[in-house]
């Protein structure tokens, strides 16, 4: 087997995504079968390779570093399924105790 | 007269010779929906006051312009200002963007008129237009099967005469191959060719924007409207953008075309296999010279394409956390539930295996055997197009290895939906462009699609063998009984 229930669980995790008992399942039995289909890379040598992470021959893109007018804080902040003050409002982070 | 059946360049001429109105087509384009559109699915988000409204407002200064008065759609992974933007995804069901994609304002500068936003598999993650939180979108040529994906939507639109044209975008061949499916003209064009700043990100180092139209005089014509240096996509590339009407019309008289034998594989479809060996009896007898040959590393493209796109995926999608726009679940204790329960609630299926391949490949102890790999691949697989168009001009191969499937058939197996994009998944990890186009139909009455790959920045070759071909074929004239 490629993958297990407590990789997919762990991996899940790290994604943030929550899953019932059902989708670790499911999951489970499908990741590991798109990973032994992607198995058939290591039939392949590659070390002395070139990774390709883009096609483009460009590197960095460099722009003059001007003021420009951008979105206001209350456009940018209109989608926010929560919000004061102009600011994101979220769940208390860190738990201090008085 | 149906307006709606007919091409931009074609309601241009109307339009120009005074006969029509642009609240002529746009009337037209809305009785057909409200016709068709159950039974379809194309569309996610159109309102036909707005879409009237925008009619009689335009521009009289940009007449002169061939898109102008003609309105189109767009895949509902492209940002509007202040207009419904989802994804076809639960998990951005309320999000309206404070700006617009780059092309669109190209578009609506020219004079052309947004109509709406079709359905789309959930983030572009599919190749059937399933997994989109409306449902399914229907092939109008036959409303059991899928109509492709994942711009399903945009392809079904135009080939059902909803719309006259549609953008889309292809990470993998969701322009290209929903396009072959539902019989109508697709294009997927070079990495770069056109500004992405306003499309909703799936795998950064492969999407595209292009165009779906009814033939490919409307592609070239759309290819020209949209491509181009835009300072807000610093991946856009700064290269001329040629008069494509003018190029196309070329003769493909001593061009080589490359066949390769990877394309022609066991388990693909004998009807499609024998359509394409007709389509390049045509193209011979038309003075291409077509020729048999290899791209050796194809067998590993869709191994890497779904490694490298999902561990993207992972990546971008990692903003949808119900902090600064979207979907946030009720009753969390804390933030870490908030992003867990938010993402559980949000995502689909599709959606949820795909960032947690991804999340895999990318994750410490992982990486180098997956995507590290992945990425040293991937060069083996440019290297053989590289090498390929030293020697020919264009590669013509089949868009998809079946026509249309029935709705249903692949969603239980993710691997088996992933293997039929087997075709388009290597021009987007080489970066070239790509065309499909009507080359057939099944003896169902199903279409069956040529795909056309060129040197990256040479969509006028493409587009010139798409154009003498269609020229010179009837597919694209033919219309679904709705």
């Amino acid at each position: 087997m490629a993958i297990n229930k407590d990789t997919v669980k762990y991996t899940a995790n790290l994604a943030r995504i929550e899953l019932s008992d059902e989708e670790l399942d499911q999951f489970t039995g499908q990741l590991d079968r798109i990973l032994a289909y992607v198995d058939k890379l290591d039939t392949l040598k590659a070390d002395d390779l070139k990774p390709t992470s883009h096609v483009l021959k460009m590197k960095n893109v460099y722009r003059e570093d001007v003021v420009k007018s951008s979105l206001s804080a209350s456009d940018a902040i209109k989608n926010a399924p929560l919000a004061e003050n102009n600011l994101f409002k979220v769940p208390k982070i860190i738990d201090i105790e008085a | 007269m149906e307006l709606n059946t007919l091409t931009a360049h074609n309601l241009a001429d109307l339009l120009k010779k005074g006969d029509i109105s642009p609240i002529d087509i746009c009337n037209n384009i809305i009785d057909k929906i409200e016709k068709t559109e159950n039974k379809l699915c194309a569309l996610a988000h159109f309102d036909k006051e707005k879409a009237l409204e925008r009619c009689g407002n335009l521009d009289k200064a940009a007449e002169k312009n061939l898109l102008w008065g003609i309105p189109f759609f767009i895949k509902d992974n492209i940002c509007v200002k202040d207009e419904l933007t989802t994804c076809s995804s639960r998990i951005l069901k309320n999000f309206k963007p404070p700006y617009n994609a780059t092309v669109i304002g190209k578009l609506t500068d020219l004079g052309a008129v947004l109509m709406g936003k079709t359905n789309m598999d959930e983030f572009a993650f599919g190749s059937s237009t399933e997994t989109s939180c409306y449902g399914p979108t229907r092939n109008p040529w036959d409303t059991e099967r899928i109509p492709g994906g994942s711009s399903g939507g945009s392809a079904a639109a135009v080939a059902g005469d909803e719309a006259i044209f549609a953008l889309g975008s292809d990470t993998g061949g969701s322009i290209r191959q929903p396009a072959s499916l539902c019989g109508v003209v697709g294009l997927k064009p070079t990495y770069g060719r056109v500004s992405r700043y306003g499309l909703i990100a799936f795998a950064s180092s492969l999407d595209q924007i292009g165009p779906i139209t009814k033939d490919v005089e409307d592609a070239a014509i759309l290819l020209k409207a949209i491509s181009g240096h835009d300072e807000m996509d610093s991946t856009s590339a700064d290269v001329l953008v040629p008069d494509y009407l003018s190029g196309m019309k070329k003769s493909v008289k001593g061009l080589k075309i490359g066949v390769p034998k990877e394309y022609f594989i066991e388990g693909m479809d004998k009807e499609v296999k024998d359509s394409l060996k007709i389509a390049i009896d045509k193209l011979e007898k038309l003075g291409a010279v077509c020729e048999d040959m290899s791209l050796p590393h194809t067998e590993y493209a869709v191994s890497v394409y779904y490694l490298v796109a999902t561990a993207e995926a992972s990546s971008n999608l990692a903003r949808f956390d119900g902090v600064q726009y979207g979907l946030r679940a009720d009753n969390v204790k804390s933030m870490m539930d908030m992003y867990k329960k938010t993402r559980k609630e949000g995502f689909g299926d599709e959606a949820k295996r795909r960032i947690i391949l991804g999340t895999f490949a990318l994750s410490s102890g992982y990486y180098d055997a997956y995507y590290a790999k992945a990425l040293k691949v991937r060069t083996l697989i440019k290297t053989d197009f590289d090498e390929a168009f030293q020697k020919f001009d264009a590669i013509v191969t089949p868009t998809s290895p079946t026509a249309a499937f029935k709705i249903g058939e692949k969603t239980r197996d993710p691997l088996t939906m992933y293997l039929s994009d087997i075709f388009t998944i290597s021009a987007n990890l080489a970066g070239i462009p790509g065309i499909s186009i009507p080359c057939g139909f099944t003896k169902n009455n199903l279409p069956i699609g040529l795909q056309i790959l060129g040197k990256p920045f040479d969509e006028e070759m493409i587009l010139r063998i798409a154009y003498n071909y269609e020229q010179n074929t009837d597919w694209h004239k033919r219309k679904p009984k709705l």
